[in-house]
């Protein structure tokens, strides 16, 4: 049986109206509603799957950030996980790291866990990168499969699909590897309540970036954050020749 | 495929992007992480779950998914909140089972009261007065949410003088037999399990006649006589119930012959106060629809919430809403600590109960035309927030309780 290693964020709430701060500098996040990124969720969940069908003996949920990350790896043993790692950062710093910074401390965990399989949503959905599963598997030297609409896990392989505009496509992988969720490879449990009070038995491990050997001062510089411009209003023309004149003087053509 | 084979409640497959709301500032209120967590759960939880029948509960008084909706709650550990752990509860305590009520209500105030009812009125009464046979045999499948539970005090003919019940339990050999009619109850057109109080004693003083039983929903002779078609809490199922001669075994009765009166005035208090939830939990729901409608709705080329009336009705829903608010998890958190007394039971549903109709009514008239029109809920929040001034005692019954409080101090 193997043990997995799942990476959990918490974000603002997708359901929030995300508002820019007046100066630029970044997005309002004080008293907004943070939750547990979605593909986090699922992530969570699959990793849940492979204890309930005995293929994982043990589930390590790991999370960078600052003191209310506890709550977002709580729900993560509230779903089922076993134990935790919360790697400490506050929030300024959290908003300045980049995914090849997460990615060396995710590589780190997975080694000092002894995890079989590293698991994590495909993105996080503030950042929307989709860096971090690919960048740690390159870390770590392991095979990886992205984007994923199933899951198969055969000892030291694993069969797996993704959606692509023709249909599905089916690979097969080497384990130990590093694995990203997509939306529709399941549905998520909630937390339920007796499952939240069995959580706060489970042991948590705090970390410090330093431990991991990672350097999370800033790489990236943010010089302002703007919302996206208004979509102007469209124009309706009454043939193809004004199309064409129009797009040319637009410099479109 | 495979996928939803799993016995877990699983959450809807595309949760639907709605208004945040307008946010609870729980760190004001005092509340624990494990609160604060408590009511995240809830409010996703029912935001995936329950609102999307919301509304065709109220429209059609049916809700369709009634009894799986139940085994969720009971899947998530909502129903034994108050429950000891041997029999499937969670055991949280008052405060817990307040904060489930009012972000149950937030969404759904018919589908609250039901669960409410269950929970509290029915299941906590049989945690607080039944013996261990009656515990073992009743609770296990009310807090799982496969049976549904009830409470029967009210007839035809006893309100607010509940005493003058006329209900009648006459003795046979080692069982009782009950015949009479209830009222206005509650989940009694669906329940398994009824706590019904009847009159075992017909010539003491009325009071001392009462004792409380435990009777099951497919009890010979037990039907309910119609359903009551309400202003609002609809989708909650309330009832007639007529008893013929139904048959209850002694070892049903719960906390004593002649301890109905006991029994009933004992765990009134308690849920008087996990029931005034639902009016707060109302009052949010208002806050949450009329205020991001003031933001959006503009006249005159700008939003009717930076009109100076609009704005002070809006200050005055708020401040409203976060004083009922203090004065309820005050109450809770006392209780919690076995610290409860009559007037503030009674006062905070006495009190929170009136504000929700008004803030109801304020929300309505945010809304202006569309406040008016049933395609949006807060109709439904004004019509469901009356209810608590008259369920769980009249709010003229609560007066005179909190005032014989304190006429008692100077006998």
């Amino acid at each position: 049986m193997v043990r997995v290693a799942v990476g959990v964020k918490r974000v603002i709430d997708y359901a929030v109206k995300i508002r820019v701060k007046p100066d630029g500098s970044g997005v309002v996040k004080d008293s907004v509603k943070h939750s547990m990124n979605p593909f986090c969720e699922i992530a969570v969940e699959e990793a849940v799957r492979l204890k309930e069908k005995k293929i994982a003996k043990e589930i390590v949920a790991f999370t960078i950030g600052p003191k209310q990350s506890a709550e977002t790896l709580r729900t993560a043993l509230a779903m089922g996980c076993d134990r935790g790692v919360h790697v400490n950062v506050d929030q300024a710093q959290l908003d300045a790291l980049t995914p090849l910074q997460i990615s060396k401390m995710a590589a780190k965990i997975a080694e000092t866990e002894a995890a079989d399989l590293l698991l994590m949503g495909k993105l996080a959905i503030d950042g929307d990168y989709g860096q971090t599963a690919a960048m740690t598997a390159a870390i770590l030297d392991w095979p990886q499969a992205t984007n994923l609409y199933s899951l198969q896990h055969n000892g030291d392989s694993a069969t797996v699909e993704r959606e692509i505009d023709g249909g599905l496509e089916t690979n097969e992988i080497k384990t130990p590897a590093v694995l990203s969720v997509d939306l529709r490879i399941n549905q998520p449990r909630y937390a339920t309540l007796p499952n939240i009070m069995k959580a706060k038995k489970k042991k948590v491990k705090a970390v410090k970036p330093a431990d991991l050997g990672v350097d999370v001062a800033p790489t990236l510089n943010v010089i302002k954050v703007a919302e996206p411009p208004v979509r102007a209003a469209g124009e309706i023309v009454e043939d193809v020749d004004t199309l064409i004149s129009k797009l040319k003087d637009a410099g479109r053509i | 495929m495979l996928r939803n084979v799993f016995k877990v409640a699983t959450k809807a497959a595309v949760p639907a992007r709605r208004l945040a709301g307008i946010p609870i500032d729980d760190a004001l209120f005092g509340l624990t992480d494990d609160q604060i967590e408590l009511r995240t759960m809830c409010r996703n939880f029912f935001e995936a779950e329950l609102e999307p029948h919301a509304d065709e509960a109220d429209r059609t008084d049916v809700f369709k998914d009634f009894r799986k909706f139940w085994l969720q709650c009971g899947e998530m550990g909502l129903h034994g909140i108050t429950s000891p752990e041997e029999y499937g509860g969670t055991d949280m305590g008052y405060f817990a089972h307040t904060l489930v009520m009012e972000e149950m209500s937030r969404i759904s105030g018919g589908i609250a009261l039901s669960y409410g009812a269950h929970s509290n009125l029915c299941i906590n009464q049989i945690v607080r007065n039944g013996n261990a046979a009656q515990k073992d045999k009743y609770l296990p499948k009310l807090i799982s949410g496969e049976h549904i539970g009830a409470l029967a005090m009210s007839e035809t003919g006893s309100g607010s003088d509940v005493m003058s019940m006329k209900i009648r339990a006459d003795k046979k050999g080692d069982h009782w037999i009950l015949n009479g009619t209830k009222m206005w109850i509650t989940n009694g057109p669906t329940a398994d399990t009824m706590i019904i109080y009847a009159r075992t004693d017909q010539d003491c003083k009325p009071a001392h006649g009462i004792t409380a039983f435990i009777v099951d929903g497919n009890a010979e002779g037990f039907h309910c006589a119609q359903r009551l078609d309400k202003l609002g809490m609809r989708g909650s199922p309330t009832g007639e119930l007529v008893f013929e001669n139904v048959a209850v075994h002694e070892d049903n009765i719960l906390g004593g012959i002649g301890q109905g009166a006991y029994v009933l005035m004992s765990g009134l208090n308690l849920e008087r106060l996990v029931l005034s939830g639902g009016p707060v939990g109302l009052m949010q729901a208002a806050c949450d629809v009329a205020i991001p409608y003031a933001h959006e709705r503009k006249q005159f080329g700008k939003p009717i919430g930076e009109f100076q009336l609009v704005q002070g009705k809006i200050a005055d829903m708020y401040t409203t809403l976060s004083a009922s608010r203090s004065y309820l998890y005050q109450v809770a958190r006392a209780a919690d600590n076995g610290h409860f007394n009559n007037a503030d039971c009674a006062g905070i549903i006495l009190y929170t109960a009136e504000k929700a109709t008004q803030v109801c009514l304020d929300a309505i008239q945010i809304l202006g035309g569309n406040g008016y029109i049933n395609d949006y809920p807060t109709g439904r929040f004004l019509r469901d927030a009356k209810l608590y001034e008259i369920g769980a005692g009249t709010s003229e019954v609560r007066r005179l309780i909190i005032g014989r409080h304190f006429n008692d101090m100077y006998r």
